[in-house]
């Protein structure tokens, strides 16, 4: 690539959010906003490269979509002429008068990205079509990109993004801000998307590799931007600070030769303290406004916890079954009973552990979960419960999905002896 | 990848002058710009060189020197870490910059893994320590 491909390529990230959005509201459909901010960047290609970039890339970009929008409804228009011309055109008019109000642009613009984050994490949508949509609209990425990171075809991805936009169209989802109490059932769809891309990046759940950090980095930007977009939200800040301090582990979970390190065995030093510190304080953002308590923000009251402790064995143990006892209330689930367990098994000892493992035996919902015989393989090794254990931790190896993870069971349980 | 961003002082700077408030609200918005787009990290303006210290080894000797330091061009007035999805977007972001002189400089951060042999060895010895230690592990969040 030359350099000033690699320039435009740059200008491009940094811009195609806004534009999209703003094409959005311009020709009320996602698919069409996107074709064109592509058009705009195909043009930009052709010119820049012995022009310059323009001192307002993103405006140049805009106006570049616009009139290729125009010209379209122009040419359409042409072809049906049954249509009434002076209506149509004075509409174009005045929707591009309101948009084109340059001192209004930027707050709409902000408005604009957090209707584009809504549509693009529409229930109507299955979950992988929002993600893919969430990332190449809002996270800038190209297909490729996002078909590298989730180790699929590439065909697959765009097919899922073109799936996802008839979708919206179909159902005619309006461009907004959902209101009331339609407002959190979607404002937690977005929270989903955006926490897969990460457990995703944090957490692999297939492939060679335990973590690729580049979804993370993709997730928390999408986040950070959203918690500008919408800073009243506890929960927006809850799960930028739950992400936040997880990313803050990354360097730490990962041994030399790509296995996971766990939570307790890490060198705290090599943790990121700058996010450790970001974290923080986008949970007292969350805990200072003063409402009730959702799942992200417990969840990162959680990981706060543990980032506190200087040492491992400074982990204040009790709080943190308070906190998963608040969990299980407000979000109950098996993995939250886990959790608890593991917690348990620290505060008051392996046995108290185990036995609240013990009725997830027969819970449907943890049948294949690897975790489950991982969390009970340890208890029972604490109660020298050396046979047992093994045949638990092998459990557990035979259940993970990602080699890495594979490869540490083993080797637990081969450690048994 | 994350980024350093430096910002060089000028002889103005090291004199002690603040800046002009429409100056500041020029780069207030600015630091906004990338607040909301979810590039900026952390961000700080630094005293000039009379307010600092400087410590210069050699050997076992340690020498404390005040400033104000006499070699002007390089020094660091402010930073910028910046997480960004490649150096060159980190370069037009750095282009919107309310700058009108000078050089501002954008230097990638090292990550763990950039280190090589030096790193591998140092954490193989804690994962040896680990895998010792490996009866008492488990997993947790």
């Amino acid at each position: 690539m030359s350099d000033a491909h690699r320039a435009i390529t740059a200008v491009y990230r940094i811009e195609s959010p806004r534009l999209v959005a703003g094409l959005v509201r311009f020709v009320g459909d996602v698919g069409r906003a996107e074709e064109l901010a592509q058009d705009a960047l195909v043009a930009a290609l052709e010119k820049w490269p012995e022009s310059g970039v323009p001192d307002r890339p993103g405006a140049w970009l805009m106006a570049t979509a616009k009139h290729r929008a125009i010209d379209q409804l122009r040419r359409d228009k042409r072809l049906d002429r049954k249509r009434e011309q002076l209506g149509h055109e004075a509409e174009i008019r005045s929707r591009m008068a309101g948009a084109d109000a340059d001192a209004a642009i930027d707050e709409d613009m902000g408005d604009d990205l957090l209707r584009l984050l809504f549509v693009a994490c529409h229930p109507v949508v299955p979950p992988e079509g929002r993600v893919a949509l969430t990332l190449r609209l809002l996270g800038g990425l190209t297909t490729a990109e996002i078909a590298r990171a989730f180790l699929v075809p590439e065909p697959t991805i765009a097919q899922r993004i073109v799936r996802a936009k008839r979708t919206l169209a179909d159902a005619g989802v309006p461009f907004e801000v959902p209101r009331g109490e339609d407002r959190t059932v979607r404002l937690s769809s977005v929270l989903e998307v955006i926490y897969l891309v990460f457990n995703e990046g944090y957490a692999a759940t297939s492939g060679d590799d335990w973590l690729r950090p580049e979804l993370c980095d993709d997730a928390l930007r999408l986040g950070r931007v959203l918690a500008e977009l919408a800073p009243t939200e506890p929960e927006v800040h809850g799960l930028v600070a739950l992400m936040e301090i997880q990313a803050s582990r990354s360097h730490a979970r990962v041994g030399p030769t790509g296995e996971p390190v766990l939570l307790l065995d890490q060198d705290r030093a090599r943790w990121d303290w700058i996010l450790v510190r970001r974290g923080l304080a986008a949970l007292e953002r969350a805990l200072a406004l003063n409402q009730p308590h959702g799942p992200y923000v417990v969840q990162a009251a959680i990981a706060a916890c543990h980032a506190r402790a200087r040492r491992a064995e400074d982990t204040d143990w009790h709080a943190i079954v308070a906190l998963y006892d608040e969990l299980a209330r407000i979000a109950p689930s098996p993995i939250v009973d886990l959790n608890r367990a593991v917690a348990v098994g620290m505060a008051s000892g392996p046995a108290a552990g185990l036995a609240l493992t013990d009725p997830l035996l027969s819970e449907p919902a943890l049948a294949g979960y690897h975790l489950l015989p991982s969390v009970r393989g340890d208890l029972l090794a604490k109660l020298d419960r050396l046979d047992e254990a093994r045949a638990e931790l092998l459990r557990a190896a035979a259940l993970a999905g990602n080699t890495r993870e594979k490869e540490l069971l083993l080797a637990r349980a081969r450690g048994l002896s | 990848m994350k980024v350093m961003v430096f910002v060089k002082g000028d002889p103005t700077y090291e004199a002690g002058a603040m800046p002009k408030a429409e100056d500041l609200e020029e780069m207030g918005r600015f630091n906004e710009e990338l607040v909301k787009a979810g590039v900026m990290l952390a961000g700080e303006g630094l005293h000039p060189t009379s307010k600092s210290k400087r410590v210069r080894f050699a050997g076992n000797k340690r020498t404390v020197i005040d400033g104000p330091f006499t070699e002007t061009k390089e020094l660091v007035a402010g930073y910028w870490l910046w997480e960004v999805k490649s150096i060159d977007e980190a370069v037009e972001w750095l282009k919107r910059a309310p700058f009108r002189e000078g050089d501002v400089d954008i230097r990638p951060v090292f990550a763990p893994e950039d280190f090589g042999a030096e790193y591998t060895a140092k954490v193989r010895a804690q994962e040896e320590r680990i895998k010792a230690g490996i009866a008492a592990k488990h997993p947790t969040h």
